[in-house]
């Protein structure tokens, strides 16, 4: 077993860095919610290739296979699609909901017009 | 028909959010909501007294048997996170009717009510379901209901404390979820009666260290422990009033439950405690969260802003209850997590008619109000006088078990440290009194008076008098969820 024998973790990780990275470091609300989206899909990934079988097919019963992949990370993973689809609808909704209030989806821009209208808070 | 309890105290909610957006009207979405609300709590009740002496009640959803179908749990861990939600639940009910009119725009009135309804769902699931992946699934119906009631806060600043919240909440439920996928993958079961009994042979294994971490950080989040709390000060002040009553009362509470389920329920005390030293970092953690929490709410001018920074100091007591890893420790947690959520809500609720009244949340909004509403603020006084835990309120009764039990621990620093925070508490409540009691009210006419907001409020403290006047029920119950806990099997 090499350090690379398990390479769908080094990428599920690099992703999920990368995910992680873009939320931290961009002020931009849709910025934010895309490296939001790459570090759930990190997380999906790494669900998926735990249910990999080498050589399985899907897993429908066949006379013809006999080996088949584990489908149930894949099907609790798509409930997380369906949650990961709904927060990034929310998000950009309120992403939208913010530029109308402020005229900006800097968040960075907003906190300081807030500021700018009421001085003592 | 009640051998079907546990299923009806999450599906009956889960129906009545769409029922609220079919319906559209703005009192029948409220009616909705409070028949859901008042459900529950029936239901939480019955559950309540099946289980409080210890008894376990299994439901197998579908009839699918336990290890491969989902199951929910009703013992005595749960029965008292369900009748906190479900109290909190009628509370905002009788509430909202006039919160809700002066806030919400009269069109997203019914959107408003059905995401009450999922958030309530939510809450209630996590709090009943036996099943590991389940939590993750109604962490994030809890949580998207909690965005979207938090952004239809009255000021703009809401969108932007929402969408704060969203990305760290969203953040933790993905934390939450690499544990459980970790766990599955050394386990390969779900159900966390199963999974307690499979887990303790990997003791020694790394993923399972990495899967109890990144579960205890996606819940230290979404429960707004330090240093996690970032989101949740601008999340309770900018919410509207009725909402800020269960998001303070009850959201962060349900997600320690949750930790305390995982912790104990599936990885034990053992490898919490002694394998790896997350008991002690919860106790540091704890330490620090009471003292800063406190701390910082000394220095707020916003009431709300004062008492979420109070809810990230009283979360530290929780936390360093767990983190004492011994019955007695747990069953303080227990006791502080019911009574400071009756307490955390009622003072949110007293904030919601200040404002309602005044047309602000700040302190200066609060001045001389005590003397022409001495009924609610007596209230306040009450939950406020629970907060630093002064002897004859519920706030006392769960800080004398916790200080019990770190006597017991013989942690006296930690008991150091809790004697500064309630003094700190002293400071910020002492502010709000003397502003209320002691300065000169503003000229100006009475408003409306607000029946069903004062109900909610007395109510509320009412409770928290009867649990501190007689705490023998729920501290029973908080005995039984310890030795439950670190007994073995949930």
């Amino acid at each position: 077993m090499s350090l690379l024998s398990h390479y769908n973790y080094w990428i599920a990780m690099a992703l999920m860095m990368i995910g992680l990275y873009v939320v931290m470091s961009h002020a931009n609300l849709v910025k934010k919610m895309i490296g939001l989206n790459v570090f759930q899909v990190a997380v999906f990934m790494l669900f998926i290739s735990l249910g990999k079988v080498r050589g399985g097919t899907a897993p429908i019963l066949d006379p013809q296979f006999t080996v088949y992949s584990h489908p149930l990370p894949h099907v609790l993973i798509l409930t997380a699609i369906v949650v990961g689809v709904a927060t990034t609808a929310l998000g950009l909704a309120l992403a939208v909901r913010v530029h109308e209030a402020y005229g900006t989806t800097d968040e960075d821009d907003a906190l300081r017009r807030d500021a700018a209208e009421t001085p003592q808070r | 028909m009640t051998e079907h309890l546990p299923a009806l105290q999450v599906v009956i909610p889960l129906l009545a959010a769409p029922l609220c957006v079919l319906l559209r009207r703005p009192g029948a979405a409220w009616g909705v909501y409070a028949a859901t609300a008042l459900a529950s709590l029936a239901i939480s009740l019955l559950l309540f007294a099946r289980t409080f002496d210890g008894g376990t009640l299994r439901y197998a959803l579908g009839g699918w048997p336990a290890p491969f179908g989902i199951e929910y749990v009703v013992d005595a861990v749960n029965v008292l996170p369900l009748l906190l939600v479900s109290v909190l639940a009628v509370a905002v009910a009788i509430y909202a009717p006039r919160a809700v009119a002066s806030e919400i725009e009269r069109p997203r009135i019914y959107l408003y009510y059905a995401c009450l309804c999922l958030y309530l769902a939510g809450l209630l699931g996590i709090g009943i379901t036996g099943d590991a992946f389940n939590v993750f699934v109604f962490l994030e119906i809890s949580s998207l209901s909690g965005y979207a009631l938090i952004a239809m806060g009255r000021h703009r600043r809401a969108l932007l404390a929402a969408f704060r919240y969203l990305v760290m909440g969203t953040v933790g439920g993905t934390f939450v979820l690499i544990g459980i996928g970790l766990l599955y993958a050394l386990t390969g079961s779900l159900n966390m009666a199963d999974l307690a009994e499979r887990v303790p042979p990997l003791y020694d294994n790394r993923a399972l260290h990495a899967a109890l971490g990144f579960i205890a950080v996606g819940l230290a989040i979404k429960a707004a422990v330090f240093p996690l709390h970032a989101w949740q000060p601008d999340a309770y002040a900018e919410s509207s009033s009725a909402a800020s009553i269960i998001l303070a009362g009850a959201g962060a509470k349900i997600a320690l439950y949750a930790f305390m389920r995982y912790a104990y329920g599936i990885f034990g005390g053992e490898l919490v405690a002694e394998v790896l030293p997350l008991g002690r970092v919860l106790l540091l953690l704890g330490v620090v969260g009471m003292v800063l929490g406190s701390a910082v709410a000394c220095f707020q001018t916003d009431v709300r802003r004062l008492l979420a920074w109070s809810s990230i100091g009283q979360i530290g007591y929780i936390v360093v209850g767990i983190g004492l890893a011994d019955p007695a420790g747990l069953r303080a947690a227990f006791l502080h997590l019911f009574n400071h959520g009756l307490i955390k809500g009622g003072l949110f609720a007293v904030v919601g008619i200040v404002l309602l009244r005044t047309g602000g949340t700040s302190l200066d909004h609060f001045a001389g109000l005590a003397r022409r509403m001495p009924g609610t603020f007596a209230t306040l006084l009450l939950g406020g006088l629970g907060l630093i835990g002064v002897p004859l309120t519920a706030g006392f009764v769960s800080k004398w078990a916790l200080a019990q039990a770190l006597i017991g621990a013989q942690q006296w620093w930690v008991l150091a440290a809790m004697l500064a925070s309630s003094l700190l508490a002293l400071v910020y409540v002492g502010r709000i009194i003397e502003t209320a009691w002691f300065r000169e009210p503003p000229g100006g006419k009475a408003a409306p008076a607000a029946p069903g907001m004062s109900a909610t409020v007395w109510m509320l403290a009412l409770l928290t008098l009867w649990i501190a006047v007689d705490s023998s029920a729920i501290a029973g119950v908080a005995s039984h969820a310890a030795q439950t806990l670190l007994g073995g099997a949930p």
